[in-house]
């Protein structure tokens, strides 16, 4: 029989150089931070969803080595990968485990010790068409963020000085996350001020490189109606990709279709936030969220999400800055956790901004705990070309 | 929410050992082109209707692949555009279990799966070596062939197993092969061929080894209901189980597969298959290597452990044996390793569809199919089919 889901337990190690861990011994120590949450122990697990980006991490089959930290050992599981949103992917592959109705409690698992593997020749291989631009540069991830950030530009939505603005909102937000990477105020003249690398990109534009791991623990809801004081419940998770691998072709063909979408960009993102928004009556996001947490590489996509996801009127991002409204006292808090601009171990990424909707949900966010959330999202991109977006409620 | 999925359409390429006028989403677009033209499905579209394909689970690894997210680089051919798809990177059986769950959750209706893998690409051992943990396994030099020789030592010194029965079991596998048109397309062999080939990794001569091989399959998993509009001869998933055995080849005993047999069991216990020699009709198994084929037997329950051997010799397990394995010729006449599990699941849809020509054996209900991940078969997944 079919089930509910809910989230009944979160766990993540401290992201950042962890140069005193392995691979499993980071998988290890969330799952163990996410049982100790649940009160439960790993006997009660039934199945264990792992994924990263393996080329990332440097091992091929990576979650046959994990077993022996995240206690898989004779049980069911899989690992599954999406790019960007593999966290969240993982987390979507648990929750079907458990929906399913075979099983009662799933553990999603997600991370990364990037420094382990070829980082830039791996991102940047995913913009190459094997056949036309193999060997001549296809594009790396900044090279996306750089013409998003030309066209905000351009419609003049922002300016430098509101980039930096966010820029510095995320690293207060980061300095009240125990767990993130990064801890460090930063000033606007700062941040306009770091070295631009691919104009107007700088160098505070984009995430650092963080070793981490994040396991999120969901249960049936008989089981979570029973055993868990909190359930963070799991009310829909819409999936969109983007067609071509081209970055820009495929996407920008179809957005300028769409007058509803402000740039040629993240089309899949998009879409999977507004199907999530159709098939749950929402119709002012920015009025009916508590808060949303994206995995948004840099304060210009978080501005083209914003406008693309309906928080802000398109065109006019500026506004949402210059008021304040995604800042953790505003109306739509935006990454509360410090995003990734905070702390990046970018298999992961996509599993924290679940993780971190959910301990939003459950009020557990401690320091960072945004007051009174009932509804959450949580979204992530991949490749420019996966979308995903996630709907968490305190009750069904 | 429905009880039971259907799969109502299976397709592969033919497997060869180098699909040089094909890249890999030609391999992908071949099997998807198939079996949607077979079953006349559209693709979601903003207005979802029941018989649109709503999800896809694609199989295949990023290593293989060359590419990092591969998935990116074959999603149009998969009809993926403004779809919810996902990857798994495990052998394909995983896609077909990830398929049936989220149509029993009640999030999808019509799953497409589509697994692929070109082994000619590269030599195994390289990608392989990096399966095992960086530091203690990997810097050994280890691959799936040195551990599968580590493995069958054990499993030979342990049970009254002899290497005369492996060779039979891949005289079997060649034999059925010559009726599967999607086979490699080997010649059969003798006992004696097997046993006088080369010795590559001792106890492992080269005709114990699974050759490198290039291909696709995909296959379609509708609800109960929409299966039955699709096609009038559906075939149901009526069990099914996954588990993953420990890493380190020290830590466990390798004559055993107690992964094997804790997948086998879930899957039984849902199918209400208490008897396994006598409830199954016909198995489809993953052996990369010939004595796997007589250990996964065990692991599935057939018999005893350490008595494969026996069935083998009895002939239980031939084209007109009582638990026909293999008719397909199995992975040992060649399907590429990530497919090789969605194959034996496409393989079985056939025989228990009556549509496997000359190959067919008669009155069949009730077959598993088998997939396996991992050295020394870490991870396994069973898939319990019938008509």
């Amino acid at each position: 029989m079919a089930s509910r889901v809910a989230v009944i337990g979160v766990g993540q190690t401290k992201h950042g150089h962890r140069n005193d861990a392995s691979q499993a011994d980071l998988v290890s120590d969330a799952v163990q931070a996410a049982l100790e949450n649940a009160e439960l122990n790993i006997r009660d697990i039934d199945a264990v969803v792992t994924g990263n980006m393996e080329l990332l991490d440097g091992n091929y089959l990576s979650d046959m080595w994990l077993v022996d930290g995240d206690g898989a050992y004779m049980k069911s599981g899989v690992r599954v990968s999406g790019g960007g949103t593999s966290g969240q992917k993982v987390f979507d592959t648990a929750v079907k485990y458990v929906a399913s109705g075979l099983f009662d409690t799933a553990l999603a698992i997600a991370y990364s010790k990037m420094r382990e593997g070829p980082i830039q020749w791996s991102i940047k291989m995913i913009n190459e068409d094997h056949f036309c631009d193999l060997g001549r540069g296809g594009g790396p991830a900044w090279s996306v963020i750089q013409r998003i950030a030309e066209d905000l530009l351009d419609r003049k939505s922002v300016t430098e000085e509101h980039i930096a603005q966010l820029r510095v909102q995320q690293a207060e937000n980061g300095i009240r996350n125990p767990y993130t990477h990064l801890k460090r105020k930063f000033t606007v003249e700062e941040v306009m001020a770091s070295p631009e690398f691919a104009p107007p990109v700088r160098m505070l534009h984009v995430p650092p490189v963080s070793d981490g791991a994040c396991a999120v623990l969901v249960a049936s809801e008989e089981t979570a109606k029973k055993i868990s004081k909190n359930p963070a419940w799991v009310i829909d998770t819409v999936s969109v990709h983007a067609g071509a691998y081209n970055i820009g072709l495929g996407n920008a063909a179809y957005t300028m279709k769409d007058p509803r979408l402000g740039l040629p960009w993240c089309w899949g993102t998009a879409q999977s936030c507004l199907k999530l928004y159709k098939r749950n009556g929402i119709t002012d996001p920015a009025k009916e969220l508590d808060v949303i947490e994206m995995y948004a590489p840099s304060p210009w996509v978080e501005v083209a999400y914003c406008e693309n996801f309906l928080v802000c009127e398109k065109g006019k991002a500026w506004k949402m800055i210059e008021t304040g409204q995604t800042a953790i006292t505003g109306e739509i808090p935006v990454n509360p956790s410090g995003g990734v601009l905070s702390y990046h171990p970018l298999g992961a990424s996509a599993l924290l901004r679940v993780a971190e909707a959910a301990i939003q949900v459950r009020g557990e966010g401690g320091d960072r705990q945004v007051p009174n959330v009932k509804v959450a999202m949580a979204v992530s991109e991949g490749g420019d070309n996966y979308g995903m977006a996630t709907l968490l409620k305190k009750s069904l | 929410m429905t009880e039971r999925v259907g799969i109502v359409a299976v397709a592969q390429t033919k497997y060869e050992a180098d699909k040089e006028r094909q890249n890999f989403g030609e391999m992908v677009r071949e099997v998807v082109d198939k079996v949607v033209a077979e079953t006349g499905l559209k693709y979601e579209d903003q207005e979802p209707n029941d018989f649109a394909i709503d999800k896809i689970v694609s199989c295949s690894e990023d290593y293989w692949d060359c590419a990092n997210i591969s998935d990116i680089r074959t999603h149009a051919e998969m009809g993926g555009f403004a779809m919810d798809e996902i990857k798994v990177s495990a052998d394909g059986a995983q896609a077909a279990f990830l398929a049936t769950l989220n149509i029993l959750a009640g999030h999808a209706n019509v799953v497409l799966v589509v697994a692929h893998r070109k082994e000619s690409i590269t030599t195994a051992s390289i990608i392989e070596n990096a399966a095992f943990d960086p530091i203690y396994q990997r810097p050994l030099g280890l691959d799936f062939r040195s551990a599968a020789a580590l493995q069958a030592q054990r499993y030979k010194d342990k049970y009254e197993i002899n290497q005369e029965q492996w060779a039979k079991a891949v005289v079997r596998d060649r034999k059925n092969a010559q009726n599967n048109p999607y086979a490699l397309g080997l010649p059969p062999l003798t006992t004696a061929d097997v046993l006088d080939s080369r010795m590559l990794v001792y106890p492992l001569r080269l005709l114990d080894c699974k050759p490198p091989s290039d291909g696709a399959c995909a296959m379609i998993l509708a609800r109960e209901d929409i299966a039955k509009k699709i096609t009038d001869k559906p075939v149901w998933v009526t069990g099914m189980g996954n588990c993953y055995d420990a890493h380190y080849l020290g830590d466990r005993d390798l004559g055993d597969c107690d992964a094997l047999v804790m997948a086998a069991n879930r899957a039984y216990k849902m199918a209400g298959v208490s008897n396994p020699l006598k409830d199954i009709d016909v198995a489809e198994i993953s052996a990369d290597y010939s004595y796997q084929e007589l250990l996964w037997m065990e692991g599935l329950g057939f018999c005893d452990r350490g008595k494969a051997g026996q069935l083998i010799d009895d002939g239980i397990t031939e084209a007109d044996g009582e638990l026909p394995i293999n008719l397909s010729g199995g992975t040992l006449a060649g399907s590429p390793g990530g497919v090789a599990g969605l194959a034996r699941v496409a393989d079985l849809v056939l025989q228990l569809r009556g549509e496997a020509g000359a190959g067919q054996a008669k009155s069949l209900k009730t077959g598993v199919a088998h997939g396996v991940t991992g050295q020394c078969g870490q991870s396994h997944c069973v898939i319990i089919l019938g008509n």
